[in-house]
């Protein structure tokens, strides 16, 4: 006999913390996992492999602030440059100090995680809008000392270029090892992530979001919360900065401006603020759906009526993306990840939804 | 109405299973160019292509690959090289370092054997995978000055003068008009920069120049995005109060300097701007030609409208029954850079044909662009080495005179010697 939950309903502690929500979950996950660890890298192509590498370097970056932005409600504007920290520190160690990959990505994540603590002091004063245009100082302040600051920024126009990561005898050399490389990060992330969500943790940052007053009568230290928050968050986007300069070969402050922070915050809004799938969603709808949109595109090469169809792609590309970015948006403000569970809810009772 | 709301996200999820599914199938490579008059017979020759058809720097990049295009087609349209056509494998990055990547992988798997690069933080973001996968990377303008130096960065190929080329020309322009106008002791030069790793590249040659030959010199950063500088000009023209100024901008940066000098009181015929300060658009973003009479700019291309290659281009789409863009006149400067970089790597495909013949890998290629001396195609002038990627840095100067750009200096270089001893140190 088959019996279906009929929805969610958490009775215990016990279950509201559990990491699957539903038996069907696990089974799900492990399915996903397997997918994208044994199937999916052989059967796209090799383009469509550097789009995930790229979206999973995005995926742990985008987790990390969703850590910070939608569970802590601490809004940062300057998380590129906490990738730039974590990147800069693997490339300086790899190149002069020889130091193996692994040491390079954890190091970045470390110093990124103590130059978060520091960024992150004014968040114990100041909230919401002042606390953005601090974080945005701070992404400022870090281009400027990678660009003038000769020993961090080092090599040739504040770019440092990097040997392909090892591992004892494994070279991460080809798009498919790196992508092992990647998927490897991701999981860890998505795992840390998770469980740093449901635990004591994630509990402490959702109470500060909600009411930081109420969290701190209840006995939950908003100081060592707060900054905990920032280093967490920094040392993610620490490790994805790192992996971006292992995965790219090289560390260019390019690669770490404005942009980048605002890419990442919106992945987060769109994916869904609090929620690590979100993370997940928002960061392949960004990273991925322009690339996807130019395939598309592709397609009516012969038909558009324009002379230079390459440029006339690009731009129209940009257009869809965001009339898609607003539709979306406007659909579900909560985010992709609310989506998901509109559509997982429709079917967990159908045909009887009332 | 509660139904309803929940039929949407089923919709949309549909919607993007569709997309999805769409794009499994979208495989195929980007195509190029138009009918040809006269069908090349042999295999082709793949190499691949960058530019920016969006974001900032757009206007450059579309006029940019334009030139490209023509010329190739128009080798094309003569049958090839030894009968070899070329196939251009197209992309748009946004200036976009990560797209930049996207797109040397692409052009990669599609068998090129040599691209454009456009852009320095695409450059410094594929440069290491060019060494690695022997595939040819151009990048005349932009990049790092440092990748002159072919035993460093052998698939490296700035194939124009670099920033620190560029910057030794300006002084050595500067110099000579001071000796030629008869007048006694030495400038007092200002650099006025913007503030990214390209800004101060040029930085550290310029005072090693400037205190060789007891130059006095001040350096004047604009910060991003470069867009307001009248505090940085009212320092210039009150309290450094220059002979000449070296200006070495970005975007529409050049065209607010020639404005906000011009309006400050500075002569414009003692400005003279690094090669990305020296396009059409900058001077007439700045309030027109006759506004900008007599500032001076740099180019590592002949420019102009009556090349003897824009009259082939020409013809070639008067033969189609067609029109030649407009951007060919109008955004000259950035179009004859791409034909430039397009005329280069014809020329070293043509060399490696010659010296290996068919087919050609990119180290063939990198040979064949090492082995190129003298003028090509009669926009450039190189004397490429497998030491010497930047081919030897010269430049040329046109003044804005006349609403065009005139040539005040055919081809030379600047302080060789000092460039080289920080390309090789």
């Amino acid at each position: 006999m088959i019996n279906r939950e009929c929805g969610v309903f958490r009775t215990t502690y016990q279950a509201d913390m559990s990491l699957y929500g539903v038996p069907l979950a696990r089974i799900t996950v492990a399915a996903f996992a397997l997918f994208f660890a044994l199937v999916f890298p052989f059967v796209v192509d090799h383009k469509h492999l550097v789009w995930a590498n790229f979206a999973g370097i995005s995926i742990v970056a985008a987790i990390g602030l969703n850590l910070l932005t939608g569970y802590t409600g601490q809004i940062s504007i300057g998380h590129a440059a906490f990738m730039a920290t974590g990147g800069y520190t693997a490339a300086i160690m790899t190149t002069r100090a020889d130091v193996p990959f692994w040491v390079g990505l954890i190091a970045g994540g470390v110093f990124a995680s103590a130059y978060g603590l520091i960024v992150g002091l004014p968040s114990v004063r100041v909230k919401g809008f002042y606390l953005a245009i601090a974080t945005l100082a701070a992404q400022f302040i870090t281009e400027w000392i990678i660009n003038h600051v000769e020993w961090i920024g080092g090599g040739f126009q504040a770019s440092i270029i990097v040997p392909p990561a090892s591992l004892g005898p494994v070279r991460f050399d080809t798009e498919l090892e790196k992508y092992y490389l990647v998927l490897a990060l991701v999981v860890l992330a998505v795992v840390a992530g998770l469980n740093i969500a449901r635990s004591r943790l994630g509990r402490a940052f959702v109470a500060i979001r909600d009411r930081d007053v109420a969290a701190e009568i209840i006995g939950v230290d908003i100081f060592r919360y707060k900054l905990l928050s920032f280093m967490i968050s920094s040392f993610f986007a620490g490790v994805a900065g790192a992996l971006y300069v292992y995965y790219v070969g090289t560390a260019t402050i390019e690669a770490f401006q404005i942009s980048r922070s605002i890419e990442i915050l919106a992945m987060i809004i769109i994916g869904g603020l609090g929620s690590i799938l979100g993370s997940i969603f928002g960061a392949v709808f960004v990273v991925v759906l322009p690339l996807a949109l130019e395939d598309i595109l592709e397609f009516f090469r012969g038909v558009l009526p324009v002379t230079d169809i390459d440029t006339f792609v690009s731009q129209l590309k940009l257009m869809v993306f965001g009339g898609l970015i607003m539709l979306f948006l406007m659909v579900e403000p909560e985010g992709l990840n609310r989506l998901w569970r509109n559509v997982k809810d429709y079917f967990r009772v159908w045909p009887f939804s009332y | 109405m509660l139904r309803a709301r929940r039929f949407w996200p089923l919709a949309l999820v549909a919607a993007v299973a569709l997309f999805l599914a769409a794009c499994e199938g979208g495989e195929e490579q980007p195509a190029t160019g138009t009918p040809r008059a006269q069908q090349p017979t042999g295999a082709p020759i793949t190499i691949g292509m960058m530019y920016d058809g969006t974001g900032a720097t757009q206007l450059i990049g579309v006029a940019y690959k334009a030139g490209f295009e023509d010329y190739i087609n128009l080798i094309n349209s003569k049958g090839g090289i030894d009968g070899h056509p070329i196939n251009v494998i197209f992309c748009e990055h946004g200036y976009n370092a990560d797209r930049g990547v996207e797109c040397y992988e692409n052009q990669k798997r599609g068998g090129a054997i040599g691209t454009v690069t456009y852009g320095t933080p695409i450059t410094a973001a594929v440069i290491g995978r060019c060494n690695q996968d022997q595939i040819v990377c151009t990048f005349p303008g932009y990049g790092s000055a440092a990748a002159a130096n072919g035993e460093r960065f052998p698939y490296g190929f700035p194939i124009a003068a670099s920033y620190w080329s560029q910057a030794g020309a300006a002084v050595r322009f500067v110099l000579d008009e001071w000796q030629r106008e008869g007048k006694s002791g030495k400038p007092k030069i200002a650099y006025l920069f913007y503030d990214n790793p390209a800004g101060n590249e040029p930085r550290e040659v310029l005072r090693t120049i400037a205190q060789r030959e007891g130059l006095q010199l001040e350096e004047v950063a604009v910060p991003a995005p470069g867009t307001e500088m009248s505090s940085q000009v009212t320092r210039i023209t009150q309290s450094i109060r220059p002979d000449w100024v070296i200006t070495h901008l970005f975007g529409s940066s050049p065209s607010v300097s020639i404005k906000a000098l011009k309006e400050a009181g500075f002569p414009l015929n003692r400005v003279v701007a690094l090669v990305w300060g020296s396009g059409d658009a900058d001077v007439e973003a700045a309030g027109g030609w006759a506004f900008a009479e007599g500032y001076y700019g740099l180019q590592f291309t002949a420019i102009g409208t009556d090349l003897p290659v824009l009259r082939e281009i020409t013809e070639m789409y008067r033969s189609q029954g067609k029109q030649p863009p407009d951007l060919m006149t109008k955004n000259n400067v950035y179009y004859m850079r791409g034909v430039a970089n397009a005329a280069v790597m014809v020329e070293g495909i043509r060399n490696a044909l010659r010296q290996k013949g068919y087919p050609i890998t990119g180290a063939d290629l990198k040979a064949g662009i090492e082995a190129i001396r003298g003028e090509v195609a009669g926009v450039v002038n190189l004397n490429l080495s497998a030491r010497d990627h930047e081919g030897g840095g010269s430049v040329r100067i046109y003044q804005v005179r006349g609403g065009r750009w005139q040539l005040a200096r055919d081809w030379f270089q600047g302080y060789r010697d000092v460039i080289e001893s920080f390309v090789y140190r």
